[in-house]
């Protein structure tokens, strides 16, 4: 019989190289798939790594996939340090381009710095109000949160479909159901060719760093992820803090939101999420809620979706398998969670005494 | 509204059942399992494909029900013997699952279920039965699968309150260490209602790619599968109510197609069951009485050493 036994003895080097072998795991069996289907695994895997980094031109692409997933991932961060189960980035970010939306084609005459400030603040009233809804919910009765964020993406994602198909619909463009391209006082500028989100990102990775760890409602957020008692008992207002917290987590979805319409696409469209709300469920978690190791486990993911698509190409691998093998990367990852807080050991036999 | 639109209902209302059901028996054992929407289109992609090789009916649901209790497998392994979170292996299921159906269900795109198939699900009037007024013609002119889906609740309800093991089971949910001290096999169970709601979420997501549509398109779903999980809360963990809950909402369903001549955007009416499930959930957590709270222990991992 084998037994489990609690260890206190992990080092963050050991646990390091748990985590690691548990995605080299995944890797490994990924290639027994890819073999499957016909092809080298090996060249595949480089393919992949070519596709994601080989010229400065395919790095671009990659960060510019990164900066959605690295603000979406801290905002979903933010809900689980508290075990609020946030799985409502898409709509989130439907609903923070939305807004943005709303004043780069209504206020399309300021001039730019003012124009783009506004839509950044429209973005995170969007997203803040969007979650603000299922943490009213449940404070309020009690209701499973899930379940509400997920309903909330796909009424978040009609809504843009109506916009788009009904009253936003471009008159100019001839009938083709698409919401009309921001003027370029609306557009996000570029920095080193890449549209200004990614200093955006590393801000907010920052300050989202220091809001957890050196302030007090950053503190008051970790005590109420770890136990609503504790928090209760030592005179946290455990409602209002899971309130004002979904804001912030909406708020940052709702500026990818903004990021993705004014920096990427130039305009508003159902596909504006590109399912980064998703995907950064499995980064958010993979950089074990930890805002600093969230920049390489995005730019790791965005490699993935980045280079996925080009040996799509190549070998005819749909991009579809690029989820597939990220959520492989996270079940061994929480699989091997286990050998980290616990040590096997095998049960000894009992010996009679007598 | 006509004996029409009840019809439709319980075809719509079908995918839900199944996948509501399986999530019952899952969470009675005490997991919560988020996968359900992944393992439905497992259990779709995997339906149609083996419909589509073999022209076997009975094929096409065995391997849905097989694919999805696979996929269940996986969730189970991790959150029954790693003990992972479990909300979070249920999410990275459902991703893996929309990723692995998009994956295999590519080259099945365009393609149509071979005739043999749609014969085999097309509606048989039960004798007697579908002669009652009303009622019969909208729950007994039904293809096999619907009464399949009757079949499956009635022993499910049975299992679950008028045998031992469904006894068992429910107290496991309630408390696991008392029912390990005793005797009774906790993982064993957990693994076997596990395994079975996923089979039964393959089943519901198999009835849309064989039965209501029928054709594999990417996400053929479109969040049945969290609609159901809102339903398993709506019907208090109970079988019976389940299959009440999933008629409503398949009628939420049809109501969007009925009434397009209203002049409502067709992209609003769709958020209807969306918009829906949000008040049900809010409705059953201001009822919150004691018969309709989830088991006990619904979400932790059962630790024996830590009795």
């Amino acid at each position: 019989m084998l037994k489990l036994v609690k260890r206190s003895d992990m080092n963050t080097k050991r646990a390091f190289i748990i985590r690691a072998s548990a995605v080299f795991l995944a890797l490994i069996i990924s290639a027994c798939f890819i073999l499957l289907l016909g092809h080298n695994p090996l060249e595949v895997y480089i393919a992949l790594i070519d596709g994601a980094f080989g010229s400065w031109y395919r790095i671009q692409d990659t960060i510019t996939i990164a900066i959605p997933l690295i603000i979406t991932s801290l905002g979903i961060l933010i809900a689980f340090k508290m075990k609020f189960w946030n799985i409502g980035a898409e709509g989130q970010i439907c609903m923070g381009a939305f807004l943005a939306s709303y004043f780069a084609l209504s206020f399309n005459h300021l001039p730019k710095p003012l124009l783009l400030l506004i839509m950044f603040f429209g973005g995170i009233i969007g997203g803040g109000l969007w979650a603000l809804i299922p943490a009213y919910l449940k404070v309020r009765f009690g209701t499973n949160e899930t379940i509400i964020t997920l309903m909330l993406n796909y009424i978040a994602i009609k809504w843009v479909t109506y916009l788009q198909y009904g009253p936003w619909k471009d008159p100019d463009s001839m009938g083709f159901p698409k919401i009309a391209d921001f003027t370029d006082n609306a557009l996000l500028p570029e920095v080193f060719g890449i549209h200004i989100g990614w200093i955006i990102a590393i801000a907010l990775v920052i300050i989202v760093y220091l809001f957890i760890h050196h302030t007090k409602m950053g503190y008051e957020v970790s005590v109420v992820g770890e136990s609503q008692d504790t928090a209760r008992y030592g005179g946290i207002n455990v409602k209002q803090i899971i309130l004002k917290a979904l804001f912030i987590s909406g708020g940052l979805c709702g500026i990818v939101g903004m990021i993705q319409a004014s920096g990427v696409d130039g305009t508003l469209s159902v596909d504006i999420t590109s399912g980064y709300g998703y995907t950064a469920i499995i980064t958010t978690w993979l950089s074990g809620l930890n805002s600093a190791v969230i920049i390489p486990v995005c730019v790791l993911f965005a490699a993935l979706t980045k280079g996925s698509s080009f040996i799509q190409i190549s070998f005819m691998i749909p991009q579809s398998a690029a989820e597939i093998l990220q959520s492989m990367i996270l079940f061994f990852v929480l699989g091997s969670e286990l050998f980290i807080r616990y040590r096997i050991e095998r049960r000894k036999a009992k010996k009679e005494v007598y | 509204m006509d004996i029409s639109f009840f019809t439709a209902a319980v075809v719509a209302g079908m995918p839900l059942l199944f996948a509501t059901l399986g999530e019952i028996m899952t969470e009675r054992s005490g997991h919560l399992n988020l996968g359900v929407e992944g393992m439905m289109l497992m259990g779709a992609v995997a339906g149609f494909g083996a419909g589509f090789y073999t022209s076997n009916p009975l094929i096409a649901l065995l391997a849905a029900a097989l694919v999805g209790a696979l996929g269940a497998l996986i969730y189970g392994f991790l959150t029954i013997t790693l003990k992972t979170n479990q909300v979070v292996t249920g999410l990275t299921l459902t991703i893996f699952g929309t990723g692995l159906s998009s994956f295999l269900g590519q080259s099945f795109i365009g393609e149509k279920m071979p005739d043999r198939i749609i014969t085999f699900f097309t509606p048989i009037k039960i004798p007697l039965l579908s002669e009652i007024p009303v009622v019969g013609p909208i729950l007994f002119s039904q293809d096999v699968f619907i009464y399949m889906g009757y079949v499956i609740t009635l022993i499910l309800g049975f299992y679950l309150y008028r045998t031992r093991f469904g006894l068992n089971l429910r107290s496991i949910g309630e408390n696991p260490s008392v029912a390990d001290t005793v005797g009774i096999h906790v993982d064993l169970y957990k693994y076997v209602h596990v395994l079975l709601g996923g089979a039964l979420c393959g089943l519901g997501g198999a009835y849309l790619s064989i039965v209501d549509v029928p054709q594999w398109t990417e996400g053929i779903t479109a969040g049945r599968g969290w609609i159901a999980i809102a339903l398993v809360i709506f019907s208090g963990w109970n079988p019976y109510k389940a299959i009440l809950a999933a008629f409503v909402f398949g009628g939420l369903n049809i109501l969007g197609f009925r009434i397009q001549h209203l002049n409502i955007s067709q992209s609003l009416l769709d958020a209807l069951p969306y918009l829906a499930t949000i008040i049900i959930l809010v409705v059953s957590s201001m009822r919150n009485s004691s018969k309709q709270s989830p088991p006990a222990n619904l979400g932790n991992a059962y630790f024996r050493e830590e009795r």
